[in-house]
């Protein structure tokens, strides 16, 4: 698929970094024209997968997280967050509602969210190496432009 | 603190506020449960008009504010909620745990 334009941003697991994730998406997001609603899903889906990252792929340390961001054919939106954490061992059980290795601040319903506020979820994972979160939105394209 | 709380016989009124997610959830969740433990609240009122922004964080706020209201045996009720935080609890099923009023 044809990439039009895209954004790479690297900074490290701090969870300051969460707010500025997700607006720099949504800042991003704004050359599709997509509608407040269109916008808080992508800033709602953004601050979960960032908010993984920051969690679980570095319990104890700070580390790297890149959040990549595409405008990709047909009007959408791509939205990857890659880190080089601990990785998770099982993806299927780590995506079930409710689930979560975390303390009681979590919900377990990071991956429900994502799934519900996007088009496209993959979730790629190796322990030890780390997790590619990639997400699409596809962008309604509105009447009159 | 994005959390302020005024308190009428019993009656625990919490007004949320700005950016709830992980950053800011530890914060509110500890002040509601020192005003929990404080005041033992026959009924806990989360007022979140002035909420702008909330993920799977605020479910876990919520969740430990019904959880620690059932342990006082008070009610729990959510007011105002703003469009973006409903939806994102309506996809957590929220809704059928927690009493939502306008």
């Amino acid at each position: 698929m044809k990439i039009e334009n895209q954004v790479a941003l690297e900074f490290p697991s701090r969870s300051a970094n969460e707010g500025f994730a997700r607006t720099a998406a949504a800042c991003f997001a704004a050359q599709l024209d997509p509608t407040l609603e269109e916008i808080n899903d992508i800033k709602t889906a953004v601050s979960e997968a960032v908010t993984n990252a920051i969690v679980h792929a570095y319990p104890d340390v700070l580390g790297k997280i890149v959040l990549k961001l595409r405008i990709k054919e047909g009007h959408a939106l791509e939205i990857v967050v890659k880190d080089w954490g601990v990785g998770i061992a099982d993806v299927e059980q780590a995506r079930t509602p409710l689930f979560t290795t975390g303390s009681e601040e979590r919900s377990g319903m990071g991956f429900t969210i994502m799934e519900s506020f996007t088009d496209t979820l993959k979730v790629r994972s190796a322990p030890g190496k780390g997790t590619t979160v990639t997400m699409v939105r596809k962008i309604a394209r509105r009447a009159g432009r | 603190m994005p959390v302020t709380c005024r308190e009428e016989k019993r009656c625990l009124t919490a007004l949320v506020s700005g950016e709830l997610d992980h950053h800011a959830a530890r914060a509110v969740m500890e002040e509601l449960d020192r005003r929990i433990d404080q005041v033992q609240p026959r009924e806990l009122t989360l007022d979140l008009g002035g909420l702008t922004f909330t993920d799977s964080s605020g479910i876990a706020v919520l969740l430990r504010a019904h959880r620690r209201m059932g342990q006082v045996q008070g009610a729990m009720r959510v007011v105002r909620t703003p469009d973006q935080a409903g939806k994102v609890f309506r996809a957590a099923g929220l809704e059928r745990i927690i009493r939502f009023e306008s």
